[in-house]
């Protein structure tokens, strides 16, 4: 297996426990100096040191004189967690010329200093903690890493402006690029807004000239209309489906001239413009909007007459000089292989109507704020006019924060961008209409270079703000000037009284929440997610951008609520991240893999069928089954099930764990 | 030059293992030739005097069959051990407990009860049961005292090594005598028989099909069992997969499935739990209720997965709290 | 036993966590200072399907009064299905241990995603107090077996005779 010498071939191993105070994490519960001396008395431990900071270079240093200087020959470190930490001394091991895999940690931070309250109790799960590190270390063997190449492709989920940031990066650095939306365009959330907060610059104005760079980036392929559907492999060999929903329209043909969409048997809308949110209403065959990327018109299959009853005089096409309508275009798959992966599927916004006292539905002037949004564009179904459903311009308009955040009945979680945007909605409002605003607001959060600022811009502006969460939004009136208006009711808190203010249209700035598919897509490419259902980080500092799969990497708001600025930079580390993957070349991978004992195997195959990927195959010529350590991803349940122990499994052979379950509990 | 002296013994055991020393056929005169049976209770008629006149060590080996379970047991088999140079553990009851060790399920009351009052058989109206002392006027009559579990031989006196099988297979009886005459024994302790599992000698392991994987286990009755095919792969429980072969899969040869006689391998901690882990793993089911429902078909773990080891497992017996002031 | 020793009793309850989701969660529970009970005492594996049933009985075996499983939930694998084949090793193992007659509140499986610290937290005190309930499993020591400890045979062997205890 390995060609490095075995320690304990001269002899009884020799074993270094090594105790971390991690400043006072661990001191402040942990009697440190009892875990030492404990640790010393046990058997085959010949070194027992404590540290401040076992994980610093002079923290280092020690265990590797001790290696060196043959005081030792495998390491136990009492400090925090392994996933924490591992990699980090196994590089100390590797720099002392011991075997990285001559080591075990003591998770006696995470699992014992931060979560027992009694300090008796602390140090005497420490001292079983380390009782199994030790009982299990003597029989570690060393072991190598095996190294896979990667592939230099990658592969980004989600065409938003982080999908977006994240493909171009990776494509100006020469790598060939997979960018997969499931719209018929990219461009996501920010392509529906007018400006941006804090320096109000134009959406439009930024983020086009970077979907028309993905569209004509010789490395970037871009699939839109089309979804995952299936991910196999492994960190820096995943196998990836791509599933090409049929958009009746041939993308090469097309050259988004509209002369099909006028040329629609409909002659109106007949369905939710969803680029619109149901603000207006598209034909059967479309194209988004004007600088939709790529400009290729789609046909809706739930609207389109020829589709659904195959009966239509077909306008569009005749009127397609290229040709290039296709009623026969059939689902695809495309089948790529990529080393990394950047997930960057976004956000979806907070239904209003599951706030029914906000009265969202019920009455017509109460509007969601990414509905507002599409109003106060230019480019948007009112041309930026901001008006009633009457036509009327509001005299008077209400702008609620925190719809579906902040509050346990929905989501506990701040959504960061609302204050911001409710900001700039208020000033946009103003400026289009001349209207009274009120900002309801609980808290006011402008944490961000301008942000307070903006703030402070937007009260100068003479905008209203009242503290306090709204309570409710009816048409009942009380007294006369509340007539015909909607009345906004809510605890101003820094009056300390009910307020009714009655304005003409409400905003709601609703929250931002995972979507609705996030689960089956985490699951797709085995991540885990939070409570809340956004996809989770390795580690909430330092791994922000990575996932506890290697080779998966988050960006932007899939991860949790962010505003552009910080998803384009997490896009930009995510990229980062990803390329020095892939620069790298190879990936070493952990060598806790199943191998077959041999002269053990009887042939019995209930091992075979047990592999979720197929690394175990029956061996014909020998008779017994054989583990293909490539394809092996170290799960052990083969082993659990071997019922000759004659599968084992590096690092976690029964033995190994049987000695630790010794360990743990022969120390009451 | 006198021929070393041996000796034979049963203690909780159905004399199956006796019975396989005669089935050695004509090899038992060869056996006869190189030794001298000097104990044999089974067989022939001795006392147990004519052990204790033995000098310590006399014994080159005692057979010594059945699990021990009874006072009387126990000093017997310290008597042979004390008498013997090596002591061989002779069948599964000696080796594991074998099925008197199922008994290791219930504690001694639940036994006398069912055996002198519930069995519909008894007629018991005065609730009488053995005593281990009875004054009679011809003076005191004892009985030896039955244990509240059965257990291994080597849980009660050190053993050299083990053969084992319900009974052990003729082939491996008259291979452990040659090597006992050759001096050929491998080192102590070891278990006299191929450290490998049945599939590997058994003559179905060439239908067995990549999917082991059962959507349903069926018991022998219930299905015509197809001679030629792997018995797990008809869904029937056979423990081949998990018994140590040397047996010459006596028992799927004849269509019937390996119930483990032979016990684990060396690489298993304990039989029971590595049958019960091996044969739940085949369960094809994700569903909670399906896999209960495939499960549900083990109508009995403890007898299907340690019908000749119980006292040998992990857990030894049936769990009985052990009552303060009694420990 | 009285109430007293009862509630001295500290149970000793032995932990077999997944790598991926109930070990990350016990780190987060750490990281987030959630306090719990001290008698649970973690075993690291990769995938809940790596428990192989000997382990649970060698922590009975060894002095463990409980023994608590930690996987992913359903579906979250991170190898696809380890965690169901620990569900089918679990359903025929609880089952073979009530009729070894050890209470079914011995052992438990639990799923717990990367991001239930608080779930870690709740698990491993209900436990502890549901073992210390229950009081120390004493299993019958295999070495100090013989020679055998029943004394008073005879009042015993009456006593039976009566129906009383043994």
């Amino acid at each position: 297996m390995s060609t490095a010498k075995t320690p304990s071939s001269n002899g009884k191993p020799k074993v270094g426990v090594y105790v971390c105070h991690c400043g006072i994490n661990i001191a402040g519960k942990v009697n440190v100096q009892e875990t030492v001396d404990f640790a010393g008395t046990l058997p085959n431990v010949t070194v027992a040191r404590e540290y401040k900071f076992m994980c610093s270079d002079p923290g280092q240093e020690l265990i590797q004189k001790d290696l060196r200087e043959g005081l030792v020959d495998r390491v136990v470190v009492a400090s925090c967690s392994p996933l924490m930490h591992e990699p980090t001394f196994r590089r100390a091991m590797i720099a002392a010329d011991a075997n990285p895999f001559l080591f075990q940690m003591a998770n006696i931070r995470e699992h014992v200093s931060w979560v027992t309250p009694d300090k008796g109790a602390a140090t005497e799960k420490s001292k079983a903690l380390i009782a199994a590190a030790v009982a299990r270390i003597v029989l570690h063997k060393p072991l190598e890493k095996t190294r896979v190449p990667v592939n230099s492709n990658a592969l980004v989920v989600g065409g938003g402006i982080a999908g977006i940031h994240a493909a171009l990066t990776l494509a100006d650095a020469g790598r060939k690029v997979y960018l997969v939306e499931k719209e018929p365009t990219i461009g996501g959330h920010m392509a529906k807004f007018d400006k941006t907060f804090p320096t109000l610059d134009c959406s439009a104005c930024i983020l086009t000239p970077k979907m028309s760079a993905v569209r004509s980036h010789p490395n970037i392929t871009l699939w839109t209309y089309s979804e995952v559907a299936g991910v196999e492999g492994f960190v820096g060999n995943f196998n990836v489906k791509v599933r090409r929903k049929p958009r009746y329209v041939k993308e090469d043909l097309c050259v988004g001239c509209y002369e099909c969409v006028e040329a629609c048997v409909f002659k109106k809308g007949v369905t939710k413009d969803e680029f619109n949110v149901g603000l207006s209403k598209r034909r059967p065959i479309y194209i988004p909007f004007p600088q939709a990327t790529p400009l290729v018109a789609v046909i809706d299959p739930e609207s389109c007459v020829q589709i659904k009853r195959n009966k239509c005089k077909k306008t569009c096409v005749d009127a397609c000089e290229r040709g290039a309508i296709d009623f026969d275009q059939k689902e695809e798959i495309k089948e790529v292989e990529v080393g990394a992966i950047i997930l960057a599927t976004g956000f979806k916004t907070f239904d209003a109507r599951r706030i029914s006292r906000y009265g969202y539905g019920k009455y017509p002037n109460i509007y969601t704020s990414l509905e507002v949004e599409r109003m106060v564009n230019a480019a948007g179904p009112t041309g930026g006019e901001v008006h009633l459903k009457n036509g009327e311009k509001p005299r008077t308009v209400g702008i609620v924060h925190c719809v579906g955040s902040r509050d346990s009945r929905t989501n506990a979680y701040c959504s960061r961008v609302c204050c911001m945007y409710s900001l700039k909605l208020a000033h946009l409002i103003k400026e289009r209409t001349g209207a009274e605003v009120y900002n309801f607001y609980i808290d006011m959060r402008t944490p961000g270079k301008g942000y307070e600022e903006f703030y402070e811009k937007l009260l100068k502006e003479n905008v209203h703000f009242i503290r306090g969460r709204v309570a409710e939004i009816s048409d009942w009136a009380t007294i006369p000037e509340e007539e015909g208006k909607l009345v906004i009711r809510a605890e101003d808190t820094l009056v300390g009284a009910v307020r009714r203010i009655p304005v003409d249209m409400v905003v709601l700035s609703v929250g931002l929440e995972p979507h609705d598919d996030a689960d089956d897509v985490r699951r797709k490419f085995n991540i885990s997610c939070s409570h809340e259902g956004w996809f989770l980080e390795r580690h909430p500092k330092l791994a922000p951008v990575s996932t506890f799969t290697d080779g998966v990497f988050l960006a932007g708001a899939c991860q949790g609520p962010k505003d552009i600025p910080d998803s384009v930079a997490q896009a930009g580390a995510a990229a980062a991240e990803a390329l020095a993957l892939i620069d790298k070349g190879y990936v070493e991978l952990e060598p806790n893999t199943a191998y077959v004992q041999e002269e053990f195997c009887s042939g019995c195959k209930t091992c075979v069928a047990l592999c979720p990927y197929s690394a175990i195959s029956f061996n014909v010529e020998k008779n017994i089954s054989s583990v293909n350590g490539a394809l092996c991803k170290g799960c052990g349940t083969c082993v659990a099930a071997c019922p000759s122990g004659a599968l084992q499994q590096n690092l976690f052979t029964d033995e190994q764990i049987l000695h630790e379950i010794e360990g743990v509990i022969s120390y009451v | 030059m006198s021929k070393p002296k041996v000796g034979f013994y049963w203690c909780a055991s159905c004399g199956g293992c006796d019975e396989v020393v005669v089935d050695l056929g004509a090899d038992i005169l060869k056996v006869v030739g190189a030794v001298d049976i000097v104990f044999w209770p089974v067989a022939m008629d001795f006392k147990r005097s004519d052990v204790e006149n033995l000098a310590d060590g006399e014994l080159a080996v005692s057979f010594i069959n059945g699990a021990v379970r009874s006072s009387e047991q126990h000093e017997m088999v310290e008597l042979l051990r004390r008498k013997s140079q090596l002591v061989v553990a002779f069948g599964s009851c000696a080796h594991t407990g074998g099925i008197p060790g199922l008994a290791n399920l219930f504690d001694r009351r639940a036994m006398f009860e069912e055996a002198f009052f519930n069995v519909p058989s008894v007629v018991n109206e005065e609730k009488v049961v053995p005593l281990e002392e009875y004054k009679t006027p011809q003076g005191i009559v004892t009985l030896p005292n039955l244990w509240n579990t059965v257990k291994t031989l080597d849980q009660v006196i050190p053993v050299d090594y083990y053969l084992p099988g319900c009974p052990p297979p003729v082939s491996l009886v008259g291979e452990m005598f040659n090597k006992i005459v050759k001096g050929e024994l491998p080192p102590r302790g070891s278990i006299l028989a191929p450290d490998i599992a049945l599939c590997d000698e058994c003559p179905r392991k060439e239908t067995k099909p990549d999917k082991m994987s059962q959507k349903e286990f069926k018991r022998p009755h219930e299905i015509m069992i197809d001679p030629e095919k792997c018995l797990l792969a008809q869904g029937l429980l056979c423990l081949g997969p998990i018994t140590r072969k040397g047996c010459g899969a006596a028992c799927t040869r004849v269509n019937m499935p390996c119930t483990g006689c032979m016990g684990p391998v060396s690489n298993v901690l304990d039989y029971g739990m590595k049958a019960l882990s091996a044969v739940a793993s085949l369960a094809d089911a994700n569903d909670e209720e399906e896999i209960e429902k495939i499960l549900c078909k083990v109508v009995d773990p403890v007898g299907t997965f340690y019908r000749y080891s119980l006292p040998a497992s992990l857990l030894h017996r049936h769990y009985q709290p052990v009552v303060q002031g009694e420990k | 036993m009285s109430d007293n020793d009862r509630n001295h009793f500290e149970p000793r309850i032995v932990a077999f966590f997944c790598n991926w989701c109930t070990y990350t969660a016990a780190d987060l529970a750490g990281t987030a200072r959630m306090t719990y009970s001290p008698n649970v005492r973690v075993i690291r594996i990769m995938c809940s399907g790596r428990l192989d049933p000997q382990f649970v009985l060698k922590a009975f075996r060894e002095g463990a009064d409980g023994v608590l499983i930690g996987g992913c939930h359903p579906g979250d694998c991170h190898y696809q299905e380890g965690n169901y084949k620990a569900l089918r090793r679990f359903k025929l193992l609880k089952r073979f241990l009530s009729q070894m007659g050890i209470e079914e509140e011995r052992i438990r499986l639990e799923w717990i995603a990367a991001s239930e610290g608080d779930k870690v937290q709740k698990v491993i005190n209900q436990m502890t107090e549901q073992v210390r309930k229950l009081g120390p499993l004493n299993l019958e020591p295999i070495s100090q077996m013989h020679p055998p400890k029943e004394k008073n045979v005879k009042a015993k062997a009456v006593a039976m005779a009566k129906g009383g205890a043994s």
